[in-house]
């Protein structure tokens, strides 16, 4: 028998994305879940995790690689259905399944030291993967949840199963670190959509790959690597900067020579951090005494710049910094994934947000600029694509 | 056995590609194999060592291949069977690339002996032909752009964008404003190479998105000049197909900032006869001659661009130029103080134009728009053949205007199969024609971008039609075929990571020897 090169880990969430169809935003919550299934609300991440098996069949039945799973419903039962070898973790996960299965599956996994650790779920899944499996294992979503804002997430399964035919066949895939967003599902209910950014995970870089007319090496990695340089340059002029959070702008931290204080807000200047993981009345002050420049970044897929994940950046302290004092970074793939969609503030103050809203100037790169459209909300987006869509 | 009558051939080609595997020419090599006997050098000159100066002598002789005149023959015969040449195939896969017919009459006059035993340090009083050829291409191009001066020096279609960059640089820098205006604005669907021009002549680029009808986003024009903007490089119609009818606005929010604007009309093979850079506003423009104007595309050179400026510019132009004495003699004129200098050793490339220049010739004014317009029939007829294709569309915006190319998506089909542009092309491969996607990045998703030009019959575009939807019918009905295509082709799916990788990317033989055999290295 071959020792296998290459070893690809499953966890299914097998209650993701139930509520969508449903009409519930998400599926977190056991009484949700009971709700979604009594309205017919059904999941789809086995069928969608099967088809990603079923990519890398080749490989799991010639010997090259090993697909270790997660038990019963929540891995067993989708490599059964996709007909292909495997082996189980040994462990008991709960009847039904919850969070903390997937907590115990993704550490489990994490110390058998999987290449390739996939999820099928949704950002609830991909919260819970993280704090499993830290942020040494490469993992990759599979989506199958109702919502996807984080940046761990494939395009779509077919993506995944890209990327797992890659891996599983022994090829080397740089990785990077992507952000992991949540949303308080029960205040989304209440009409309020507060997401906050959870963990980070580590994931492979550019999913699929594209064919080129002329050679670039402009990969994610590279490009936001480009951009930090820049938006390092711009901040080393002696104004006080606080940099927001979010992996580009720890990129910026990284440029500088500085270490970030993750998922907070730091005050950097003249190459040194002035304050860190400062807390909103902190920064108000800093905006007060000014001058003071922000530097927030966009969340890909999403398309926020202000109001998500970056709550100290509060309306009084905009309003304080003064606007034109924000600066925006965006590596231009992020941009352009988004579709044509506008990029979104949200700050709790709709005359602030109509103030914000228009056209703006985004950093993308060195000596390299997008003019944006910044709009106000889901309705700005929604009525944009009703408009690409006629 | 008889085996007559012909048999009819079925719809689809049944095409196989050479596979020779064919070694590379250095691995050829025999030690001692000569293709020519190189005669000594004529007594008259000396001893080529003892003349030449110490630096142009090698210390050790370069490392050629050594194969006899047949060998070199078969070699690059056979390499040449192993791709889908432009003279060969239907080429109106590659979009944005302008693939028309390169007249091999045209090849005849540049054998002319006057033309390729003159040498570029010649009196140019011995080139009087080859001066008047450059002198009256850039007269005619100066009227198809509406310009009133025109520059062939350029090699390039991106060389022609660079002195045209160059050029901006200059006219601000000579009113006093070169560290004033540092922003260049171009356009999300315009050529790269405007952004990568302006960025290498040291300016900063903004990128207009285009707004919901694909258009460039005019608000954000506005939003983007200021005293700081030095020019608008522009393409139009863009990569899309889609000309911009406000284009002359474009202009006019451009100068009232004091900036120019730049009409990248490499591509103008809709448009000539039809709509000039003059009637729009603007201050500079381009062509390339192996787009627009038949010269061979040459696997990436050596090409010809022109660049095409107003009076205002004239001053910049590169040089020398050719100008006409009263007494209708040609000279160099190199006393131009305003001049952004040599942008390409000598002239330019002269046999490209002397083949645009006989091109022209024989087209006239008339053949001239009649281009222009079977490309845009052609283009349009295309279309409708494609969008009858389950799983294709236009594309966004989904308005079916659009003039002598479309960007199409397959995001339906990629949806409804999982199968992707990058798929079906390698499939098309198979069938012998190209096929192409998009510049990068992909705005548009699961891209597309088909060009017939006018060099292409109905029966020819029928042909490449049939052949789009055999590959759409195949990614619903045996994916699997599409997916691990090419089967008849020359080489396989060939991974390209080896390109984004400095310590893997090998350009030369010596480049390879070195990074994968560390041969030439010295410790």
């Amino acid at each position: 028998m071959t020792v296998a090169e290459v070893v690809i880990g499953l966890i299914v969430n097998p209650i993701a994305g139930i509520g969508g169809a449903a009409g519930l935003a998400g599926s977190d919550g056991q009484g949700v879940q009971h709700d979604a299934a009594l309205r017919g609300g059904r999941s789809h991440a086995a069928d969608r995790a099967v088809e990603v098996l079923r990519a890398i069949r080749v490989h799991l039945e010639s010997g090259a690689a090993l697909l270790l799973v997660a038990p019963g419903d929540m891995g067993a039962a989708t490599a059964r259905a996709a007909g292909v070898p495997h082996q189980v973790l040994d462990l008991t996960v709960g009847e039904p399944t919850s969070a903390a299965d997937t907590r115990s599956c993704a550490a489990a996994l994490a110390e058998t030291a999987v290449d390739l650790l996939l999820f099928a779920g949704g950002d609830g899944t991909a919260t819970d993967v993280a704090a499993g499996c830290g942020e040494t294992v490469t993992a990759l979503g599979i989506p199958s949840g109702v919502k996807m804002y984080s940046g761990c997430f494939a395009t779509d399964a077919r993506a995944a199963a890209c990327v797992a035919d890659r891996v599983a066949s022994g090829r080397a895939t740089a990785t990077t670190l992507a952000e992991v967003v949540d949303l308080d599902e029960a205040a989304l209910r209440g009409g309020r959509v507060a997401p906050r950014l959870t963990a980070a995970l580590r994931v492979p870089v550019s999913p699929v790959v594209q064919p080129r007319k002329a050679p670039s090496a402009a990969n994610a990695a590279g490009e936001v690597a480009a951009l930090a340089a820049a938006a390092a340059h711009l901040v080393s002029d002696g104004v006080p900067t606080a940099l927001g959070p979010g992996g580009t702008t720890a990129a910026v931290s990284r440029a500088l020579g500085l270490e970030p204080t993750l998922l907070g807000v730091d005050i950097v200047c003249d190459g040194e951090i002035r304050a860190s993981g400062v807390s909103e009345p902190e920064l108000y002050d800093w905006a007060e005494r000014g001058p003071l420049r922000i530097v927030v970044s966009v969340i890909g897929g999403q398309g926020f710049v202000l109001g998500r994940g970056n709550q100290q950046v509060s309306p009084r302290v905009i309003r304080a910094c003064g606007p034109a004092n924000i600066v925006i970074l965006a590596a231009e793939s992020k941009l352009i994934a988004l579709g044509g969609r506008p990029l979104l503030v949200d700050t709790g103050d709709a005359a602030l947000d109509e103030e914000l809203s228009g056209y703006r100037r985004v950093l993308t790169g060195p000596r390299q600029w997008t003019i944006c459209r910044i709009g106000q909300s889901f309705s700005t987006q929604v009525d944009h694509h009703d408009r690409r869509s006629a | 056995m008889s085996r007559l009558p012909v048999a009819p051939k079925p719809p689809l080609r049944r095409f196989h590609q050479a596979r020779w595997d064919e070694p590379i020419v250095f691995e050829l090599s025999t030690p001692g194999s000569r293709g020519v006997g190189v005669t000594g050098p004529d007594p008259a000159i000396g001893e080529p060592n003892v003349t030449l100066p110490p630096v142009l002598a090698r210390a050790t002789p370069p490392a050629l291949p050594e194969l006899s005149q047949p060998q070199v023959l078969r070699h690059y015969v056979r390499l040449s069977q192993e791709n889908l040449g432009a003279d060969f195939n239907i080429d109106v896969g590659q979009g944005t690339c302008t693939m028309k017919y390169s007249p091999k009459i045209n090849e005849v006059a540049i054998r002319d002996a006057r033309l390729i035993d003159a040498h570029p340090a010649q009196d140019v009083a011995d080139a009087q032909g080859t001066l008047e050829i450059i002198y009256r291409l850039e007269r005619m191009l100066a009227e198809i752009s509406g310009m009133d001066a025109v520059s062939v020096q350029p090699a390039a279609g991106s060389a022609a964008i660079w002195a045209n960059v160059s050029m901006i640089r200059g006219y601000h820098a000579a009113r006093g404003e070169a560290d004033q205006r540092t922003e260049i604005i171009t356009t999300a669907f315009s050529h790269p190479s405007n952004a990568a021009c302006a960025k290498t002549a040291g300016f900063t680029v903004i990128t207009l998105q285009p707004d919901a009808n694909g258009y460039p986003d005019i608000e954000a024009l506005k939003v983007a000049v200021s005293d700081r903007t030095a020019a608008l490089l522009i393409t139009n119609p863009e990569d899309t197909g889609i000309y911009n009818p406000r284009i002359r606005e474009f202009v006019e929010i451009v100068h009232a900032a004091g900036g120019l604007a730049c009409y990248d009309q490499a591509n103008a093979n809709g448009i000539l006869g039809i709509t000039r850079a003059r009637e729009a506003g603007f201050d500079l423009s381009h062509f390339n001659l192996h787009k627009t104007f038949s010269t061979p595309h040459a696997c990436g050179g050596p090409a010809a661009g022109a660049s095409c400026v107003s009076a205002a510019l004239e001053p910049f132009l590169p040089g020398p130029v050719v100008v006409r004495d009263a007494d209708g003699t040609f000279r160099l004129d190199a006393d131009r103080p305003l001049s952004i200098g040599k942008v390409s050793p000598f002239y330019g490339v002269i046999p490209n134009i002397v083949r645009a220049y006989t091109w022209i010739m024989t087209m006239g004014a008339e053949g001239l728009r009649e281009v222009a317009e079977v490309a845009a029939l052609n283009n349009n007829y295309l279309a409708a053949r494609i969008l009858a294709v389950p799983g294709a569309s236009m594309g966004y915006p989904a308005t079916p205007d659009r003039v002598e190319q479309v960007r199409y998506t397959w995001q339906q089909l990629a949806d409804e199969t999982g199968v992707t542009t990058e798929q079906i092309g390698w499939r098309i491969a198979d069938f012998g024609t190209h096929y192409w996607t998009s510049h990068h990045p992909f705005v548009i998703p699961e891209p597309f971008t088909l060009e017939p030009t006018e060099s292409y019959s109905r029966a020819e575009l029928d042909e490449y039609a049939r052949i789009v939807a055999e590959v759409a019918r195949e990614a619903r009905e045996d994916p699997e075929t599409v997916r691990t295509a090419p089967h008849r082709q020359t080489v396989h799916q060939a991974g390209d990571e080896d390109l984004d990788d400095p310590d893997r990317w090998a350009v030369t033989w010596r480049a390879y020897r070195r990074k994968y055999f560390g041969e030439g290295v010295t410790p």
